[in-house]
C-alpha cells in the first residue's frame, strides 16, 4: 500500500455574492478529481501552469482547505473524513513547506518560538529545555547557526528563511512533507542549495516528498514520479525519466517543447508545439477534455467526453482519448481522425479509392475549418463569461477581506 | 602606524563586536520603538502629551487659587462688561464670575483627560471585543463563523452610518446630562471604528501563510488567534487609539459645549469653559482662547504621536 493516496479529490471554491447573506453563484473548480499514489521514501513531483490548482491540492492534502469530495488516505487513514481532533494529531505526520518563506513565518515570533510551538502542541519534549536541544540539532541539520534561536524572521536572508520553514516541518518528525514551490521565491543561486538540502534530508531521514513546481526543471532531478496538472486535473503521470524521454499527453509535449535544449542540433530539429489561447478559467472549465480548447490534436469527441487517466504502458498514466493514435503518428496535428483512421485501415485499396478518401479528407478539413471558426466565436463568448466569473471571484475575496 | 589610524582601527573593531552582540534578535515591537524614538513628530507629540498629563495629574494641587470659588466676584460685578485680563495674581485673568481662569484651566485639564481616556477605552475595549469575535469567526470559524461575522459587521455598518455627534446627542438625551453621559456617548461612537479596524486587520492576517502554517502544525484555533493573528493585527488599533484620544477630547468638548455635559457649571472642564466663554466672546475673547488652544494643542499632540506610531509600526518601512 502506498503511504499517501488520493482518490478522486475535489476542491470546489464557492463564488459568493450578495449584500446581506452571501449567495453561491458558482464554483471555482480548483481541483477537480485527482487520484494519485505516493510511495514511501519517494518524491512525487507535481507540475503545471500557474492557477492549475497545485497549491490547492497541496493544501487539500493537509486539509487546510475544505475538501469537497474524495479521499486523502495517509497510511490507511482517510484524512478527509477524520474528525477535527484526530486530524490535529495526524498533522504531525504531514507537514508543509511554503512558497513564500517570509510570509509563512510569523514576523512577531522568534525562531525558537516558531519551531517549538508545533512541538508543544504535539507534546514533543517534556519541557522547553528539551525542545530547545532538539531544535538546535535540527537547525544544525538544515544549516543554520544555533544563535538563530533568539532572532526574528526579518533578520534572515531568503534562503535562511526557507531553511527555517523546513526546520519547522522537520521538528515534528513527519512522514510526508509537501513542498509548495519551495524555491521559486529564492534567488537562482540559492535554489540549488535548498533543493540539495531537501534531497539530503530525504536520504538521511527517509522522508516522503510531494514537490510542487511550475516548471519542470526544478522537479526533474529530485522526483521519482511526476504528475502533470492541467486545470484541476492530472493529465499525465510517469516516472521522471520516462516522462522526459517520452512525454505522451499533448499538454506535456507542449510543456516540454517549450524548454530549450542546450544542444543546437537537437534544438534545431526539436518539434515545437505552440499552445494557442489562454488558460481557461477554473470557474468555467471547458467541457469534455479540459485541454480541448488548446490541444492541437483535438477531435470532436474531446469536447464531449472527459478522458480518464489510464495506463498506456511504460508506467505512463495519461488522460487523453487519442494517445495511441498520436503516438503512432496516425493522428497528425490539425487532422480529423474520422477522415484519417478509415484510410489507414484500408491500405490495400486502389488509387481511386485513396483519391476519393483524400477528397473526402479535404472536404472534412474544410468542414473543420468552418467548425473551428464557430468554435472560436464560442471561445470569445466563453472568455467574456470567464472574465465575469473571475471578477466575481475577486469580488468575493475582496468581500472576504 | 600613527596613533590616529590605530585608534580608528580599534574603534572599527569595537563597532564590529558591538554589532555582533546586538544580533541577539530584535522583535518588531522593539524595532518600531527604536524608530519611534528618532521621529521628530513622535517627540513633539510626546512632549505635548507629557505636559498635558503632568498638568492633569498635579493641576489641582498646584493651582494657585480655588477653581470654583468666586474669589474676585465683587471686582467683576463692579466692572460689568469689562473683564479683568491677565495680571500678576491671575495669570489668565478672571472669568465672568470672578474665578481665577488659570486655576480653572489647570484643574480642567484633568477632566478633559479623563473624558478623553475613558471614552477612548470604552470604544477600544468594546470595539476590540466585537472585532476579535468577528475576526476570529471570519478567519477560522468556517461557514457558520462567516455568517456570524456578516451579521456583526452589518450592525457596525449601521452604527457607522449614523452621524457621530447625533448619536452622541441622542445617547446624552436619553441618559440625561452628566460627565458619564458624555464619556459613554463619545465612547459608543468609537466602538464600530475599533471593531471594524481590528476585524479587518485580523482578516488580512488570517489569510497569510504563517496562519496556515500554524494550522498545519496542529495548533488549536484559539491559540492561533492569540499567538499568531492578534499580535500582528494590533498595530493599526494602537495607532487608532492614540488618534481617537484627540477626537474624543474634541467631541467631548463639543458635547459639553452643547450643554450635554456636567450639569454643574462650576466644575471646570475645557469644553464647559469654552461654552461659558461664548456669551462673552465680544468683550473677553481670551476667555475662550485658553480652553480652545488647550484642546487644540492636546489633540494635535495625540495626532502627532499617532501618526508617528503609524509610521514606526509600518512593516514596509522596516530597516
Ligand atoms: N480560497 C480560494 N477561493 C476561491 N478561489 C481560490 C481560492 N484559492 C485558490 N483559488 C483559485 O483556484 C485556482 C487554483 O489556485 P492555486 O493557487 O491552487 O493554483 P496554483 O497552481 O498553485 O498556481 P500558482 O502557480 O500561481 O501558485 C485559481 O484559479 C485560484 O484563483
Ligand atoms: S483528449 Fe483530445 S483534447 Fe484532450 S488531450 Fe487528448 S487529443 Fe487533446
Ligand atoms: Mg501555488
Amino acid at each position: 500500500m502506498s503511504l499517501l493516496e488520493l482518490n478522486d479529490v475535489k476542491v470546489h471554491f464557492p463564488i459568493k455574492r450578495g449584500v446581506f447573506f452571501d449567495r453561491t453563484v458558482g464554483h471555482v473548480y480548483a481541483v477537480d478529481g485527482i487520484s494519485l499514489k505516493v510511495e514511501a521514501g519517494e518524491t512525487y513531483g507535481l507540475v503545471g501552469e500557474s492557477g492549475c490548482g497545485k497549491t490547492t491540492l497541496g493544501r487539500a492534502v493537509l486539509r487546510l482547505v475544505d475538501i469537497t469530495s474524495g479521499e486523502v488516505v495517509l497510511d490507511g487513514t482517510d484524512l478527509a473524513s477524520l474528525p477535527d481532533k484526530e486530524m490535529r494529531s495526524m498533522r504531525r505526520r504531514l507537514q508543509m513547506v511554503f512558497q513564500d518563506p517570509l510570509g509563512s513565518l510569523n514576523p512577531r515570533q522568534n525562531i525558537e518560538s516558531i519551531l517549538s510551538e508545533g512541538m508543544a502542541a504535539h507534546g514533543i519534549g517534556a519541557n522547553q529545555e528539551e525542545r530547545r536541544e532538539k531544535i538546535r540539532a535540527i537547525l544544525a541539520k538544515v544549516g543554520l547557526p544555533s544563535n538563530a534561536l533568539s532572532r526574528y524572521p526579518h533578520e534572515f536572508s531568503g534562503g535562511q528563511r526557507q531553511r527555517i520553514g523546513i526546520a519547522r516541518a522537520l521538528v515534528l518528525e513527519p512522514d510526508v512533507i509537501i513542498c509548495d514551490e519551495p524555491v521559486s521565491a529564492l534567488d537562482v543561486s540559492i535554489q540549488a542549495q535548498v533543493v540539495n538540502l531537501l534531497d539530503e534530508l530525504q536520504e538521511e531521514l527517509g522522508l516522503t516528498y510531494v514537490v510542487i513546481a511550475h516548471d519542470l526543471a526544478v522537479v526533474r532531478h529530485i522526483s521519482d514520479v511526476i504528475g502533470v496538472m492541467y486545470l484541476g486535473s492530472l493529465v499525465e503521470e510517469a516516472p521522471s525519466d520516462s516522462l522526459y524521454a517520452e512525454p505522451k499527453h499533448p499538454y506535456t509535449k507542449a510543456l516540454m517543447s517549450a524548454v530549450p535544449i542546450p544542444d543546437p542540433v537537437v534544438e534545431e530539429a526539436r518539434e515545437r508545439i505552440l499552445l494557442t489561447g489562454d488558460l481557461p478559467s477554473p470557474a468555467n472549465p471547458p467541457s469534455g477534455c479540459r485541454f480541448h480548447t488548446r490541444c492541437p490534436w483535438a477531435q470532436p469527441k474531446c469536447k464531449e467526453e472527459r478522458p480518464q487517466l489510464r495506463e498506456v504502458g511504460d508506467g505512463h498514466r495519461v488522460a487523453c482519448h487519442f494517445v495511441e493514435d498520436i503516438e503512432s503518428g496516425v493522428l497528425q496535428i490539425g487532422t480529423d481522425r474520422a477522415a484519417v483512421v478509415p484510410a489507414a485501415r484500408t491500405e490495400d485499396a486502389g488509387i481511386e479509392a485513396a483519391a476519393a478518401k483524400a477528397a473526402e479528407a479535404a472536404e472534412a478539413a474544410e468542414d473543420k475549418a468552418v467548425e473551428e471558426k464557430s468554435a472560436s466565436v464560442e471561445a470569445t463568448d466563453s472568455e467574456a463569461a470567464e472574465t465575469d466569473s473571475t471578477e466575481s471571484a475577486k469580488d468575493s475575496t475582496a468581500q472576504g477581506a | 602606524m600613527t596613533t590616529s589610524t590605530k585608534a580608528a582601527k580599534i574603534e572599527r573593531l569595537a563597532e564590529l563586536t558591538a554589532q555582533n552582540e546586538t544580533s541577539s534578535g530584535a522583535s518588531l515591537w522593539r524595532e518600531a520603538f527604536r524608530r519611534l524614538k528618532t521621529s521628530k513628530m513622535a517627540i513633539i507629540g510626546g512632549v505635548v502629551i507629557a505636559a498635558f498629563i503632568v498638568m492633569a495629574v498635579v493641576g489641582p494641587w498646584v493651582a494657585p487659587h480655588s477653581p470654583k470659588a468666586l474669589t474676585w466676584k465683587d471686582e467683576v460685578f463692579l466692572n460689568r462688561g469689562e473683564f479683568v485680563g491677565p495680571r500678576g495674581e491671575n495669570w489668565f485673568g478672571l472669568d465672568h464670575l470672578g474665578r481665577d481662569m488659570f486655576s480653572r484651566f489647570l484643574v480642567g485639564a484633568r477632566q478633559t483627560l479623563l473624558v478623553g481616556v475613558v471614552s477612548m477605552l470604552i470604544g477600544l475595549i468594546i470595539g476590540a471585543v466585537i472585532g476579535v469575535v468577528s475576526g476570529a469567526a471570519a478567519t477560522l470559524g468556517g461557514a457558520a463563523g462567516r455568517r456570524v461575522d456578516t451579521v456583526v459587521m452589518r450592525i457596525t455598518d449601521i452604527m457607522l452610518a449614523l452621524p457621530s455627534l447625533l448619536l452622541a446627542a441622542s445617547i446624552a438625551a436619553v441618559m440625561g446630562q452628566s460627565l458619564t453621559t458624555v464619556m459613554i456617548a463619545v465612547g459608543v461612537v468609537q466602538i464600530p471604528i475599533f471593531a471594524r479596524l481590528l476585524r479587518g486587520s485580523m482578516l488580512a492576517q488570517g489569510s497569510k501563510d504563517y496562519v496556515l502554517a500554524a494550522k498545519s502544525l496542529g495548533i488549536r484555533k484559539r491559540r492561533i488567534v492569540v499567538t499568531q493573528i492578534l499580535p500582528n493585527s494590533l498595530s493599526p488599533v494602537i495607532v487608532q487609539a492614540t488618534l481617537s484620544l484627540a477626537t474624543a477630547i474634541i467631541e467631548a468638548a463639543a458635547l459639553s459645549y452643547l450643554g450635554l455635559g456636567n450639569p454643574d457649571p462650576s466644575v471646570p472642564e475645557w469644553g464647559v469653559m469654552l461654552s461659558q466663554a461664548q456669551r462673552f466672546f465680544d468683550n473677553a475673547p481670551m476667555m475662550a482662547v485658553y480652553p480652545a488652544v488647550g484642546i487644540i494643542i492636546t489633540a494635535l499632540g495625540f495626532t502627532l504621536l499617532g501618526e508617528a506610531m503609524r509610521e514606526a509600526l509600518d512593516p514596509k518601512l522596516r530597516g
